[in-house]
């Protein structure tokens, strides 16, 4: 493997590269990967969000092999001859069912479906909103700014619970109206991030070099600075998804996000409210789905970073030489 | 060297050049509370084919100078004709179609060049900003040009930081070359430079000169460069233009008492000339171009200062035994041999290596 080769000499000599023959140059989404590779929390959390990606992908197929669909109220089977839900491990019913007799891990990995729909796509709306605003604000300045910066204050100081719960009462519950509030309240936080660095990095040489050449705004904006701000916006929206997939349990928790009978953790937890220790199933499994889902985001979020800033080079090369040749 | 009086061979003129950036203060509402004056009504022309340097020491206003003929932002005042077009109010979208013809080399090989694309398409981007050429056809020509500024070719998909700063200026100057332009502006090209990376870039543009018929402004603060590449000088103190001269006559008979000390601070490279060579110290500091002096700008610590100095400012012209091409803005320019000392300067004998109070 070539790779590892590589950066074995490339640590022997930190800072610069020399281009001897047989290492090559590598771009710096390689140089990133490299380094993940060796970062073991990355590594158990990329495992973690893969599995519940899988969980999530194949709802229907595990819906499929037990029988059970997420919404189905199994009368005949899914509860004890009082009625009472049975526990985990009970014959076809790993994680047990709830109190209308619904298998809890079916409507785990459709709620898992929710989470990661709302946590991705939430994200990817304020990341794409957040850049653009923030790019407008900061390379422009002046008025625009003013006025875009004060809206991301704004924003960042509402009491969003307050703000969704006059929403929902307005338009009603719904899954694109969860996702559009999510952003909505996420896209400041990466608004001002990218505006803070846009302000540096239009006073850049190489700014003035390609208005020198003609280039325009836009052009100068996405084509230029864009790139230079890719690894705290990656960081960001990284950090950004188990915010939103919290978000999302908070709304759906307190009646104002996916509604029932549509399976989500969040509303899972809410439907275990007054169970108390007699029924912990109901609770115990959507929180471990969480926490583990919001842990394995967020720690992939501090690697990613770690991985992206070179002033971690001396963690990284450190760790490099431990490793046998 | 083309005759100044013939108009068809100025490639660039610049008839009273005002740039003045305003400071503001406040949070909320902010509000004019002055201005720095970096270039100050400058008239200058750059002629078909030569290279015209531009001295002056730091802050004098030199690249905002560069800046404002490479139309990078509005001008206060003034009026500014490139190969015919005045240029001097077109919006930045009209100003597009002349950036072909004029381009600019940087000072800081690393700034200059975004660290996050590869040279190809840094090289390349002026290329695809003007529709030029695309796809293999891009390539082909960025691979070209590489090979005119002495770049390996198959270095296309690298990333500026692969290089060192010699070849990082390399780019800059492929990157300025790929349009074809008439005039190239360049804001101290080597002056971040080794000094034996400075002598081959310096080669290089003086090559590509010879090869593409450039025009060069050729901004530094290097004396002994300027000296070497220039055809013509023009000396810059706090955003005027002071001194402009054909080269051998500013650096043999300089008549403007801050080339004068311009000047005598060069290092000289014979050590027989340097130990006998005069050093003329100005007393205080280049004063605030916020506030700058009434009159003469250079007054202040000028040893030849006399009343009106202070009051009426000197205008660019021509002295009587000087050639035609030989303008300062003096109202008393130093004569062959006169030798400037005052209060306000001190003049230091080298002796043996060191400077020493010369007996008056």
């Amino acid at each position: 493997m070539s790779l590892s080769t590589v950066e074995t000499k490339a640590g022997a000599t930190p800072g610069e590269e020399p281009a001897v023959k047989g290492i090559q140059g590598r771009t710096p989404l390689q140089l990133v990967v490299a380094r993940l590779r060796t970062d073991r929390v990355a590594i158990i959390s990329i495992v973690v969000i893969v599995l519940i990606i899988a969980l999530a992908i194949g709802a229907p197929l595990i819906a499929a092999i037990t029988g059970h669909g997420p919404t189905d109220t199994n009368v005949d089977n899914g509860t004890d001859a009082n009625g009472q839900p049975l526990p985990p491990g009970s014959a076809g019913y790993l994680l047990g069912t709830d109190n209308l007799g619904r298998d809890i891990l079916v409507r785990i990995a459709y709620g898992a479906r929710v989470s990661l729909l709302v946590g991705v796509l939430a994200t990817a709306i304020a990341t794409i909103v957040g850049v653009v605003v923030g790019l407008f604000a900061g390379y422009y300045g002046g008025w625009l700014d003013s006025i875009l910066a004060r809206i991301m204050d704004v924003v960042l100081s509402f009491p969003y619970v307050l703000f969704a719960i006059v929403l929902v009462s307005v338009f009603g519950s719904s899954l694109p109206l969860t996702i559009l509030v999510i952003a909505f309240f996420s896209f400041a936080a990466i608004g001002r991030i990218v505006r803070g660095q846009a302000l540096s990095q239009r006073e850049k040489e190489y700014v003035e070099a390609a208005h020198s050449l003609g280039a325009g705004n836009l052009r100068i904006m996405f084509v230029d600075i864009l790139p230079n701000l890719v690894a705290p916006v990656i960081v960001l929206a990284t950090l950004l998804i188990p915010t939103a997939i919290i978000f999302e349990a908070t709304l759906s928790f307190l009646g104002l996000g996916i509604a029932l009978p549509t399976p989500s953790w969040g509303n899972m937890l809410s439907d275990a409210e007054g169970v108390g220790f007699q029924a912990w199933w109901f609770y115990i499994f959507p929180m471990v789905f969480l926490l583990l889902t919001t842990l394995a985001f967020n720690l992939l979020g501090d690697a990613v970073r770690d991985a992206l800033d070179p002033r971690t080079e001396r963690i990284f090369a450190g760790r490099r030489k431990k490793k046998p040749a | 060297m083309p005759d100044p009086s013939e108009d068809g061979d100025v490639l660039v003129r610049a008839e009273g050049i005002v740039k003045h950036f305003p400071i503001k203060e406040g949070i909320f509402f902010k509000h004019q509370v002055g201005s720095v004056q970096a270039v100050d009504g400058v008239s200058l022309e750059v002629r078909r084919g030569e290279t015209l340097g531009l001295v002056g020491e730091t802050g004098c206003g030199k690249s905002t100078l560069a800046r404002s003929i490479m139309r990078l932002f509005p001008l206060t005042a003034g009026r500014l004709t490139f190969d015919g077009a005045d240029l001097s109010t077109l919006s930045r979208s009209q100003m597009r179609p002349y950036r072909r013809g004029m381009q600019m080399i940087f000072q800081d090989p690393y700034g200059s060049l975004n660290s996050r694309r590869r040279v190809g398409s840094i090289i390349g981007d002026p290329l695809a900003i003007h529709k030029l050429a695309s796809g293999a056809e891009r390539r082909r020509r960025v691979q070209g040009l590489m090979e005119v500024v002495g770049l390996n070719p198959e270095h296309y998909n690298r990333f500026p930081a692969e290089f060192s700063g010699g070849q990082r200026q390399r780019i800059g100057v492929a990157r300025a070359l790929a349009l074809h332009p008439k005039l190239i502006v360049a804001d101290e090209p080597v002056s971040a430079l080794d000094v034996s990376i400075q002598a081959q870039i310096i080669n290089l543009l003086e090559d590509l000169q010879s090869e593409f018929g450039l025009t060069y402004l050729f901004i530094a603060h290097d004396l002994a460069v300027v000296q070497h590449v220039s055809d013509r000088v023009a000396v810059m103190y706090l955003g005027k233009i002071v001194e402009v001269a054909e080269v051998k006559d500013l650096y043999n008979t300089p008549r403007h008492p801050y080339t004068n000390a311009l000047l005598s601070a060069s290092v000289v490279a014979d050590p027989d000339k340097a130990r006998t060579r005069d050093r003329i110290i100005l007393s205080g500091d280049v004063p605030s171009p916020i506030t700058p002096p009434s009159g003469c700008r250079f007054h202040t610590r000028c040893p030849k200062a006399q009343p009106i100095c202070s009051t009426e400012e000197p205008l660019l012209k021509r002295g009587a035994q000087d050639p035609s091409g030989h303008l300062a803005a003096c109202h008393f320019p130093v004569a062959d041999g006169e030798k400037l000392a005052s209060e306000k300067a001190t003049i230091l004998h080298t002796v043996e290596g060191f400077l020493a109070e010369a007996p008056t």
